[in-house]
């Protein structure tokens, strides 16, 4: 759907260029939901501005649904614009026009009729849930509704990708979850491709099929969030996921622990497997529970769990050869020594 | 007294909001333009070009770095040319359009880039005309700011043309100087001074009542 070759942007700065993006190729299927992941500079946004031409890469190739666009001007770009909607951090929404206006001028502008316009119009924002406020400016509406009218503005003239630059980071926790649900199911409802930017992992993990991870202008990583989230290929991405499962121990219950400090890392469906008290049965092993999460990305299961096992040696090393067969990752974090 | 007080002012009065009134209408027109010139030439979403934006910027510069008075005089054989007289309301409108003129613009240019980049991106984005942008959202989104532009314009302008007025313009200002102070009637300077304080003030009322009403921000 969306393929980037050897696509590259620079800035002209006055103490020479700077490489926002660098000799990027990947591919974007349709349908799906893509994550870029990144901290902030890292070129992100230039990225996806490429995509519909808010910014012409400085050298590289980018073909959406086949057709190379790269060179577009004039009527091809508006018309390959008029396929991509775009939203942004701080929705952009015209002040002193009205929910509708703002809606209704990817319409008009494209050259429908006044009724085929109001049609559409109605239409998406009942989509997005807000059809009593066509009527409203939008000062009057809070943060999330203006997501909403965005989303409107972006699809309503027909768009099969939407672009979304860190649209939930103006927005408290609840409201990311409903715009991230909202864009996740008009993406299926639709039939569209979804390209979502952010710094948030959280939203990564809940939406996203698969993400690019970017540093510096580079692409270092690409892959299933899943995959890219159990198993960070790149020292970068580990660090950037890094807070994520990082479990802090409080030092008083290391301090007061005997014997070893166990990880157990549960992936996909094993996380639902009662394994721990299977092994207790089976060896005679108590595990004391130290810390321990399940978080769910894309869907799936992952869970990691701190013990301390309770019991004589030999029969603690019978229940960790036993987890081990299980579990499959399980690390001797701390011998007790 | 030998004149008739009221007579004159009425006439006074006339000659000053034609000679603001037609000035103003060409500022806005001209000047808006001009405003909108410097904006696009300068915005990396429209059409930047560095020559065309420098020109204007300079031309412009140059006009309002002339004390009005001196270009006033300075124009005087243009008006003489264009109008045919050097007297009369109609002989100084031409010097106070292209002071009026220059300060718009400036102005104006000021109210468009302060129209949120963002939200122009967002609609070029959509796949609209940078026409259809500029005509249905840089305008409605700039409009309170212009309103408020036009507002001070229009105030300078009743000042410029009290100047203009002694050239030879006529007006409330041209009444002042003329009885008030060389023939020696205070009165009459305070009653234009009041007459003058009050057009002002409802210049300034209507504008800002004008723009807060356009404007939805809050
Ligand atoms: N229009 C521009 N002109 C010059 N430099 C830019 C421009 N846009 C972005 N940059 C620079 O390119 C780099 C990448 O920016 P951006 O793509 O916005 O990063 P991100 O979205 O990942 O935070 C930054 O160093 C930024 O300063
Ligand atoms: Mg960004």
């Amino acid at each position: 759907m969306i393929e980037f070759q050897n696509v590259s942007v620079d800035f002209k700065q006055k103490t020479g260029k700077l490489t926002a993006v660098r000799e990027v190729s990947f591919k974007i299927e349709k349908g799906e939901i893509f994550g870029i992941a990144g901290s902030s500079g890292a070129g992100k946004s230039t990225l996806m501005r490429t995509i519909n031409l808010l910014q012409s890469p400085t050298s590289g190739h980018l073909l959406v649904g086949g057709k190379n666009i790269t060179k577009y001007r004039g009527k091809p770009l508006r018309d390959h614009r008029r396929s991509v909607g775009m939203i942004f951090q701080h929705f952009n929404l015209a002040d002193n026009l009205t929910v509708y206006q703002n809606i209704a001028f990817v319409l008009r502008t494209a050259g429908k009729t006044p009724a085929e316009t109001e049609k559409a119009v109605c239409e998406y924002l009942s989509l997005v849930g807000l059809s009593e406020k066509a009527g409203a400016y939008p000062s009057k509406l809070s943060g999330g509704q203006k997501q909403r009218v965005a989303i409107a503005r972006a699809l309503a003239g027909g768009a099969n990708i939407l672009l979304c630059d860190e649209p939930t980071s103006a927005l408290d926790a609840e409201t990311t979850i409903s715009i991230l649900n909202l864009i996740k199911s008009l993406s299926k409802q639709l039939g569209i491709t979804v390209v979502i930017i952010t710094h948030e992992l959280e939203v990564i993990k809940s939406i996203c099929s698969r993400c690019a991870v970017m540093d510096g202008g580079n692409l270092i990583e690409l892959g299933d969030v899943y995959d890219l989230f159990t198993k960070p290929q790149h020292d970068y991405t580990r660090q950037l996921i890094g807070h994520v499962h990082k479990h802090e121990l409080p030092l008083k219950a290391l301090r007061s622990m005997d014997g070893l400090l166990v990880r157990l890392t549960f992936r996909g469906w094993q996380a639902n497997t009662p394994v721990i008290s299977d092994a207790t049965v089976r060896f005679g092993v108590n595990f004391n529970i130290l810390a321990g999460r399940v978080e769910y990305i894309g869907g799936k299961p992952l869970g990691i769990l701190y013990v301390n096992p309770l019991g004589n040696p030999e029969s603690v090393r019978h229940a960790l050869d036993y987890l081990k067969e299980v579990v499959r990752e399980v690390e001797v974090i701390d011998n007790g020594v | 007294m030998g004149f008739d007080l009221r007579q004159a002012l009425l006439e006074a009065f006339e000659e000053t909001a034609l000679m603001s009134g037609a000035s103003l209408l060409s500022a806005v027109v001209i000047g808006g333009v001009l405003g909108l010139l410097l904006y696009a030439t300068s915005s990396r979403l429209f059409v930047r070009n560095r020559i065309i934006n420098q020109t204007a910027g300079v031309i412009i510069n140059v006009v309002r770095s002339i004390p009005f008075l001196i270009l006033l005089v300075l124009l005087i054989p243009l008006s003489k040319a264009v109008v045919n007289t050097t007297i009369g309301p109609a002989a100084v409108v031409i010097p106070l359009s292209i002071a009026a003129i220059a300060f718009f613009a400036r102005l104006a240019d000021a109210s468009f880039s302060d129209v949120n980049q963002g939200v122009i991106e967002a609609y070029i984005s959509t796949g609209a005309s940078k026409w259809s942008v500029i005509a249905r959202i840089l305008l409605p989104e700039a409009l309170p700011s212009l309103v408020r532009n036009v507002t001070v314009t229009a105030v300078s302008l009743v000042g410029f043309s009290a100047m203009a007025g002694t050239v030879g313009g006529g007006g409330i200002g041209d009444l002042a100087i003329r009885y008030g102070y060389q023939r020696y009637q205070p009165e009459v300077m305070l009653i234009c001074v009041a007459i003058l304080i009050l057009f002002v003030q409802g210049i300034q009322l209507t504008g800002d009542l004008i723009a807060k009403s356009l404007d939805k921000k809050q």
